[in-house]
């Protein structure tokens, strides 16, 4: 069980938070411009890196706020946590 | 004779305080500090155990968590199915059995001991409260920093002289280190005198000094009882016994030496050291041993106990000695169980001819023997023979050399692969006196250097715990928070049968003078189709959306306009996710220009708050949006029926109640029975309806005010049940029951909630996509069974054609199903491929007790144009 850096809590057990997937990916201005398949990558597929991953967690059973963290995907390691609107990680 | 009490000594026992137990209906004396193993050792209680799958008699092996032959049941004074009788020490009045490796449940709810769960955060855990993990300990301690020992035992380990305990260090003594996870989370299971506990443990750092574990080797007959580790020796007479009269030595390491000199020092007699070390060491007190450099023990002899050994030397030289304990020692491997299980790795070092740990995570780390510091002379796993077939591996899986070679034979290469075909080191005992033997008796059936490959991965929990204890306290009513309304004392007063929603127990139905569900369900419809009912909707998901942008922002999450909505205005609404599935549904009521109150179903308060979050915090933090939950602020009665006007006004209210003044989906505050509150015009059951919210505190004075009134009009309490049957007449949907996460508004038949002109929402993109407008999504529709008494089960397969043979095209299945009063006969609602197309047409559900005919109808089989909701 992760130990999750939030950045307004501090370091807290992985059970108080939900995690919320590759951060950075911003909802398309216009989605009706949008073909089927960009629509559909844009609401199915995510990367998924061995090594550093910018990803989303929401402090759920705490302070209920959303941020952005760096970890590796190998070693768990966080290597950053930021709210998430301090610029994509 | 076997073993026996010594004349004096013993430090871990009190000879001044005896005692006595039960072992297999026989009376063994013991004193305080023996453990079950020592006493039955002392008593020379001979080959009192079995092997689980061979039957063939077994001995102590052991004096650690490593012991994979003397398991014991526990019966008094406390229940444990099976544990390590090296593991217990032995209490007054103590009741146990011998068990041969597999454990037994018993159907008469024997008494488990008492447990609780603890949490600790410390800078510093260490594991092993040896000499290793003692000086870490205290320097930490003496730093200020939160430090925890671990230790199996009783007392702290004599390395540091005694038990001798560093200051500031908190020591959990008898306790066992489960597991380590990521990020310093460590589970410890503790056998405390009066109770069993389980540490949840987050440390900073966490050093093991879990030490080695004495490496056996593998000959004939390997298995005989009388035959033990040679560390175990020196651990018994730390207990005041000599495991055996007469004992013989085989080692591949110089240090044995002096455990032949501590049996003979303390009244043995050591006739023999068979050494193939390659080193000199001094005898010590057993001078009188010969010691036979290069011979190895290549059989044993005994009926129930060993009474020879036979040594193979050089040359083929062959001597048979008799003896009553054969001790024998391999070397020291690593105690690196915890280590490898988070992911350390390990390397074999040819210089202590054992695994050492390599890299780990950055916040632990190996001290001491467990890291490698280990005395070892010769790397010697297995006597060679001609023949394999009893040079016993693992003992508790009855596992030899030659088992092993049958599945290298078979071409398997890794350990991992042979411990699933021969089950070696997946006994209870982990494997940890066979693992690196089993390793290397694979390395050398290929061929392959010793090291080549290390022994197979263990898991947590490393001894075994009883599932109550993992459980802990969190049983029964504390498995789950309970959650009630504040009319839940009426409710069980009135004797209402309850229903698990969510956290929440809401009355499911109300039965009276002992009816059945049914009749009880029937008489609750009923009364709200013919004169009125009340139901406690408190559990109702309610959050307020507060702030100038909160018109905007439900114009995004809703897939109808909400800012339209006029101040006094209710609108249903349904919500989707971004893949256009619904998501929830509820009602939205316009308190001010810049409020509102929104309802969630009762399962989805905390998702629709936790999504109208994500979306205010991730993507739209401009919007000036504020969402709080006041679900338990509001208490909530639902009056439905032709009367609910007659008893709202009975009841007693300055709100106009009159169908011009207050038309259906509007909302009024006042008063009711002089209680502050707000009444609104939603129907949930067709029929005329009021929903009654009222601050928490006043909801159980409401709820009787509203009983007491409604009586003169036959007001009956209705429950969830009633309540489904209700809604299911009239084709509402229950999100959750006739959803499951892959349906659209459209394959609902509710495209008129869908509003696509009115800019962007959540999902609105998703209802364009090729497989959302497919026409043979399953879609929702009525079924009336051709029998109209049978009731088909929800979850029901539908068929187009019955061909009465499997299997048959699947067309759908059904996802609410009932009897219905009103109508007179059962119904159904479900799902159907292109279900919209097919209303008249017939349809099967092929059910084990036989094929129910059903005809499709439209989901709205009562009152389908809605002239009832305005009484």
């Amino acid at each position: 069980m992760l130990r999750v850096p939030c950045p307004w809590c501090g370091p807290r057990e992985e059970i108080e938070f939900r995690y919320g997937g590759q951060a950075g990916i911003a909802y398309p201005t216009d989605p009706d411009a949008l073909s089927d398949e960009a629509w559909a990558d844009f609401l199915f597929l995510r990367d998924n890196p061995k090594g550093a991953f910018a990803e989303r967690w929401y402090h759920a059973a705490g302070c209920r706020r959303w941020f952005d963290t760096v970890r590796d995907t190998a070693t768990y390691a966080f290597e950053l946590s930021a709210p998430p609107d301090e610029g994509n990680p | 004779m076997t073993g026996r009490r010594t004349v004096s000594g013993g430090p871990a026992i009190d000879r001044a305080l005896p005692i006595s137990f039960t072992f297999d209906g026989e009376e063994v004396a013991a004193f305080v500090g023996d453990t079950i193993a020592s006493a039955i050792l002392a008593n020379g209680i001979e080959a009192p155990f079995r092997s689980p799958v061979l039957g063939r008699p077994r001995g102590v092996f052991s004096a650690g968590v490593e012991e994979p032959n003397a398991f014991v049941e526990i019966s008094e004074p406390w229940f444990e199915p099976i544990v390590a009788a090296t593991m217990v020490d032995v209490v007054e009045g103590m009741v146990v059995g011998s068990r041969p490796g597999v454990g037994r449940l018993r159907g008469d709810a024997p008494r488990g001991r008492r447990v609780e769960h603890r949490n600790a955060h410390v800078e510093l855990l260490v594991v092993g409260s040896g000499h290793d993990g003692f000086y870490p300990a205290r320097d930490a301690a003496a730093r200020g920093e939160r430090v925890m020992l671990v230790e199996q035992h009783r007392t702290i380990e004599r390395g540091a002289g005694g038990d001798f305990r560093a200051e500031g260090v908190t020591y959990l003594t008898r306790a066992t280190a489960l597991g380590l996870y990521d990020d310093g989370y460590v589970t410890v299971f503790e056998h405390a005198d009066e109770l069993d506990r389980l540490w949840h443990i987050r440390a900073d750092r966490v050093i093991l000094a879990t030490g080695a574990f004495e490496r056996s080797i593998a000959f004939a007959d390997n298995d005989r009882p009388g035959v033990m580790l040679s560390y175990a020796s020196s651990r018994y007479l730390e207990h005041g016994v000599l495991v055996g009269s007469r004992t013989v030595v085989f080692t591949a390491r110089g240090g044995a030496y002096a455990t032949a000199s501590n049996l003979v020092a303390n009244g043995g007699e050591v006739p023999a050291i068979a050494d193939v070390s390659g080193t000199e060491s001094d005898l010590g007190d057993a001078k009188d041993a010969e010691v036979l450099r290069g011979w190895v023990a290549s059989g044993t002899e005994g009926d129930r106990w060993l009474e020879a050994v036979h040594l193979e030397g050089p040359g083929g030289a062959r001597r048979t000695i008799e003896c009553d304990s054969l001790l024998v020692s391999g070397g020291w491997d690593p105690n690196l169980a915890l280590w490898r299980a988070i992911g350390g790795g390990l390397r074999f070092d040819d210089e202590v001819h054992a695994f050492v740990p390599t890299d780990g995570p950055p916040w632990l780390s190996v001290v001491g023997s467990a890291a490698g510091e280990v005395p070892n002379d010769a790397p010697y796993w297995f006597v060679p023979s001609e023949d394999y077939s009893r040079h016993f591996v693992d003992f508790q899986r009855d596992q030899t050399i030659a088992d092993i070679a049958d599945t290298v034979d078979a071409g398997l290469r890794s350990v991992e692969h042979v411990k699933r075909a021969t089950y070696i080191g997946t006994a209870i005992d982990q494997g940890r006196t066979s693992g690196v033997i089993t390793a290397e008796v694979v390395n050398a059936l290929l061929g392959e250097s010793p090291g080549w490959q290390g022994p197979s991965n263990a898991r947590p929990p490393a001894v075994p715990v009883p599932f109550a204890t993992l459980a802990g306290p969190f049983r029964g009513d504390l498995f789950d928070p309970v959650r009630t309304t504040p009319m839940h004392p009426w409710h069980i007063e009135r004797g209402a049968a309850f229903e698990n929603v969510g956290q929440w127990k809401r009355p499911w139905f109300f039965p009276r003078d002992g009816e059945p569900m049914e009749r009880a369900v029937e008489r609750e419809c009923l009364a709200v189709r013919t004169a009125v009912g009340s139901m406690d909707a408190s559990t109702l998901g309610k959050i307020e959306v507060v702030g100038a942008d909160a018109p905007a922002f439900l114009d995004r999450m809703y897939t109808n306009r909400m800012s339209n909505l006029a101040v006094g205005s209710i609108r249903y609404g349904l919500m989707l996710g971004l893949d256009g599935m619904v998501l929830d549904d509820g009602v939205a009521m316009r308190l001010a220009d810049d409020r509102y109150l929104v309802t969630t179903t009762t399962g989805g308060a905390a998702t629709v708050l936790d999504r109208f979050e994500e979306w205010l915090q991730t993507e739209w933090p401009d919007l000036r949006v504020y969402c709080t939950s006041v679900t338990e602020q509001w208490a909530v009665v639902a009056i439905n029926g032709p009367r609910a006007r007659e008893v709202v006004s009975a009841t007693g209210t300055d709100v106009d109640l009159s169908r011009e003044a207050f038309p259906f989906m509007t909302f009024h505050d006042g008063n009711v029975a002089g209680v502050p509150a707000r009444l609104a015009r939603v129907s949930f059951s067709g029929e005329l309806a009021y929903e009654l919210h009222v601050p928490a505190w006043h909801g159980l004075e409401i709820w009787e005010a509203v009983m007491a009134a409604g009586t003169p009009f036959g007001i009956e309490p209705y429950g969830t049940e009633a309540m489904h049957v209700l809604r299911a007449e009239k084709g509402y949907v229950i999100v959750g029951q006739d959803t499951d996460g892959s349906v659209t508004p459209h394959d609902l038949g509710m495209d008129w909630i869908v509003n696509l002109s009115k800019g962007d929402f959540v999902g609105r993109r998703s209802l364009r996509r090729s497989d959302v407008v497919r026409p043979d999504r399953k879609q929702l529709i009525g079924l009336f069974p051709e029998d109209t008494h049978a009731l088909l089960p929800e979850g029901a397969q539908l068929v187009l054609e019955d061909t009465g043979r499997m299997p048959m095209p699947l067309a759908g299945h059904v996802t609410s199903s009932y009897r219905s009063p009103a109508l007179g006969r059962t119904f159904a609602l479900a799902m159907l491929a292109g279900g919209h197309e097919l209303h008249g047409r017939t349809v099967y559900a092929p059910l084990p007790e036989g094929t129910v005919t059903c005809t499709v109808t439209s989901p709205v089989p009562y009152d389908p144009d809605g002239a009832r909701r305005d009484g």
